[in-house]
């Protein structure tokens, strides 16, 4: 529901109400800079530099010690999963202007641009403050990902002796989906716009057994002369060297052969973690998908499944598989 | 001519880069580097050189490190496809040149710049279309697109024929990462891996977790391989090929052999094995130490069933009291940290620690070292071979 242009009004003075003012009182860090957090992070990051691990080769070089990666300067003071709470029951005034745009169905964020400062190098022991400013609230925008205000935030951390270590701004963008935007006036252009799965690509030994998949049957490739079935398909028969290939359409009836569940990386267009199965079809050969309907910690090897093609909402037809009650 | 590779070639040089993240040159001047320096840790300059050989995924063609190197006129170059499964498909195709007088000194070489580049782990898409795709295709729209995801496959079907437990896994994680504490061209240099922090690591792919999971690297290794005749010549002591094969398995997959009858056994390496101890005229108990290829753990245990050092199903209980560990280990394995905790240059760093060890000079030496077993990749069509001492 779009707001009236006297809403509208009535948002954006809420919103600069919050512009050059402070987020919240200042924040000090749970834990005072230290090593294991920097290793932890340069394991993250794949940073192997001496001067952030090695306490011998960070002694000869210019540091004289043990000093903490700058990029890191934000993860003395961030507050971990909690935060996820603050935008429910809002806690600081970057929470309030979210929740306040999220009450106006401006649902979506995405933080766009980031840019950090550093003022000095932090050592072990040092013990980081923030103090987080609402520099600006942009006018209404319209962008790719949809229409929203831009939220900047400027970050000064200090030590313990008040004095600056570094600064950050923060850019994010709060807005109501493009998505959804187009779904009021055409519901076409909505679904295009959502990340997809890789489709398969199609060449000779394969669109075949796609366009079955059209139809709704889970084919499996024969050779039309002899019978013997394969997966994947293949534009000869290795068993009597016939070039004349057919299919037929599996039951779907199957068990478990072996299974992973997916959690890392995770692409764009997919449900994760994924629960990836190969299924031995009753018919004899195998076929690898994904199980649905079943949680994680359900799926075994032997398991008895179902299979059917079934349309995701990417519009993708699959065969996929269920457990069999 | 020889009938047989046995005894026929010998690596006689080594070259490497640092291994790091972010090398922040290209890939043609790691290899560059890698091979100049094999070249002249063998005593020989670029103008010796008139054979070279390297992974179809290597970016640097022949030429142009011929080129950059200095080399002069080749008589010798090819290129091996699957992965990792070239790593010593490369020495195969080195060995055969010299020992038929194809070329004299080749070097086998691999550069990438796996982590700053393009990072295997973030796998396969659609985005280029190649004949190659489409066997990808059937897996790609399930989600399966990367290596761990693969691998888990089998590991699981695995795990469940034979009963191995995650700490089966940790044990080729944990002994791997204590060579790499020892070894500063290593990633994990000095940081040990406790069996907590193990269990603790996120999730990859079930039942991979992170630790099992090799490094991504920028870098780049090379060999020498001459002749035994002229490597008497040479700087260094020969490492002697003296068994080495290539194979391909029945309904064999790149990365995806899921169709076969039995899925938790790797039957092109068992097949790479037959051929390479009876070219040979070695067996697994002739060998004192191993690099056994490990861009995941489970991989390990899988291939000491492969090359016969204990039965299927037995590596669990093989790598129990530290047989994989260099200090009175039965088979001091990986000893450079592997690509678990070295580095991950497709299995060619563990050519390099091969002839370390045959030299004598790992930074985690064993005291016997005879005969060392190299293998390549796993789950592709793969190769391996047994070096040893000149007498």
């Amino acid at each position: 529901m779009p707001l009236t242009p006297d809403q509208k009004k009535e948002l954006e003075a809420k919103l600069q109400e919050f512009v050059g003012k402070p987020i919240g009182p200042p924040k000090a860090g749970r834990d005072a800079v230290n090593e294991p957090m920097i290793r932890a992070w340069c394991d993250a990051m794949g940073d192997a530099n001496a001067a952030y691990l090695d306490p011998e080769a960070a002694k000869a070089s210019l540091h004289e010690g043990i000093v903490a990666q700058p990029t890191m300067l934000q993860a003395w003071t961030m507050d971990g999963f909690e935060m996820h709470k603050g935008y429910d029951e809002p806690v600081n005034g970057v929470q309030r202007i979210h929740k306040l745009l999220t009450e106006h169905g401006y649902t979506s964020v995405v933080a766009t641009n980031t840019e950090q400062g550093y003022t000095r190098y932090l050592v072990p022991g040092d013990e980081v403050t923030e103090e987080t400013v609402i520099e600006s609230v942009s006018e209404e925008k319209a962008t790719a990902l949809g229409i929203g205000y831009f939220i900047d935030t400027r970050t000064r951390y200090t030590d313990q002796n008040g004095d600056e270590l570094g600064w950050m701004t923060f850019r994010v963008l709060k807005f109501i989906p493009a998505q959804q935007t187009a779904a009021a006036d055409s519901g076409e252009t909505a679904a295009a716009a959502a990340p997809a799965r890789i489709k398969a690509p199609m060449g000779h030994d394969n669109a075949p057994w796609w366009n079955e998949v059209e139809q709704g049957k889970i084919p499996i490739q024969t050779c039309n002369q002899c019978g013997k079935l394969f997966h994947p398909p293949r534009p000869m028969c290795g068993e009597c060297g016939a070039m004349d290939m057919g299919y037929i359409a599996a039951s779907g009836k199957g068990t478990v052969h072996t299974f992973t569940v997916m959690h890392h990386p995770q692409f764009p267009g997919y449900d994760f973690p994924i629960l990836a199965v190969l299924i031995d079809l009753e018919e004899g050969t195998r076929l690898m998908s994904n199980l649905l309907g079943c949680k994680p910690e359900d799926v075994h090897i032997g398991m008895a499944v179902q299979g059917s093609v079934e349309e995701g909402d990417d519009g993708m037809k699959l065969p996929v598989f269920r457990p069999v009650a | 001519m020889a009938g047989t590779l046995h005894d026929q070639a010998a690596i006689v040089g080594i070259g490497e880069t640092k291994y790091t993240k972010n090398s922040g040159v290209s890939e043609l001047a790691l290899a560059s580097e890698a091979v100049r320096k094999a070249i002249l840790d063998a005593g020989l300059q670029p103008k010796d050189i008139d054979g070279l050989t390297t992974f179809l995924l290597d970016t640097n063609d022949e030429v142009e490190v011929a080129r950059s190197v200095g080399c002069g006129d080749l008589t010798f170059f090819s290129k091996i496809g699957y992965g990792g499964g070239a790593a010593i498909g490369i020495i195969h195709q080195a060995a055969m040149a010299v020992a038929t007088g194809a070329a004299k000194y080749v070097v086998a070489y691999r550069a990438l710049n796996g982590r700053s580049g393009q990072r295997y782990s973030e796998g396969v898409s659609g985005d280029i279309v190649t004949t190659d795709l489409i066997h990808w295709s059937w897996y790609m729209p399930w989600g399966l697109l990367t290596p761990a995801s693969w691998v888990a496959m089998f590991t699981q079907r695995y795990m469940h024929d034979f009963g191995a437990k995650p700490e089966d896994l940790a044990e080729v994680a944990i002994a791997t990462r204590d060579h790499a504490v020892n070894n500063p061209a290593a990633f994990f240099h000095k940081r040990p891996l406790t069996l907590d922090e193990y269990m603790d690591a996120r999730w990859i792919c079930e039942p991979l977790r992170l630790y099992d999971c090799c490094q991504e690297t920028d870098g780049g290794c090379a060999v020498v391989i001459t002749t035994p005749e002229r490597a008497k010549d040479l700087a260094q002591p020969a490492a002697l090929i003296r068994g080495v094969a290539q194979a391909s398995g029945d309904d064999q997959e790149q990365m995806t052999s899921f169709y076969r009858p039995q899925i938790s056994n790797i039957p092109e390496m068992e097949l790479v094995a037959k051929q390479m101890y009876a070219m040979a005229g070695l067996g697994p108990d002739d060998i004192d130490a191993a690099i056994i290829y490990d861009a995941f753990s489970s991989i390990v245990l899988m291939q000491l069933e492969s090359f016969g050092f204990c039965g299927p199903g037995e590596a669990k209980d093989f790598v129990k009291d530290g047989a994989l560990r260099a200090e009175g280990g039965r088979l001091p394995t990986n000893t450079h940290g592997g690509q678990l905790s070295e580095a991950y240059i497709h299995g060619v760093n563990g050519v390099v620690e091969g002839t370390r060890l045959i030299r004598g000079t790992s930074t985690n030496q064993p005291a016997k070292n005879e005969h060392v077993l190299v293998t390549a990749g796993v789950g592709v069509p793969t190769s391996a071979m047994i070096l040893g001492q000149q007498s």
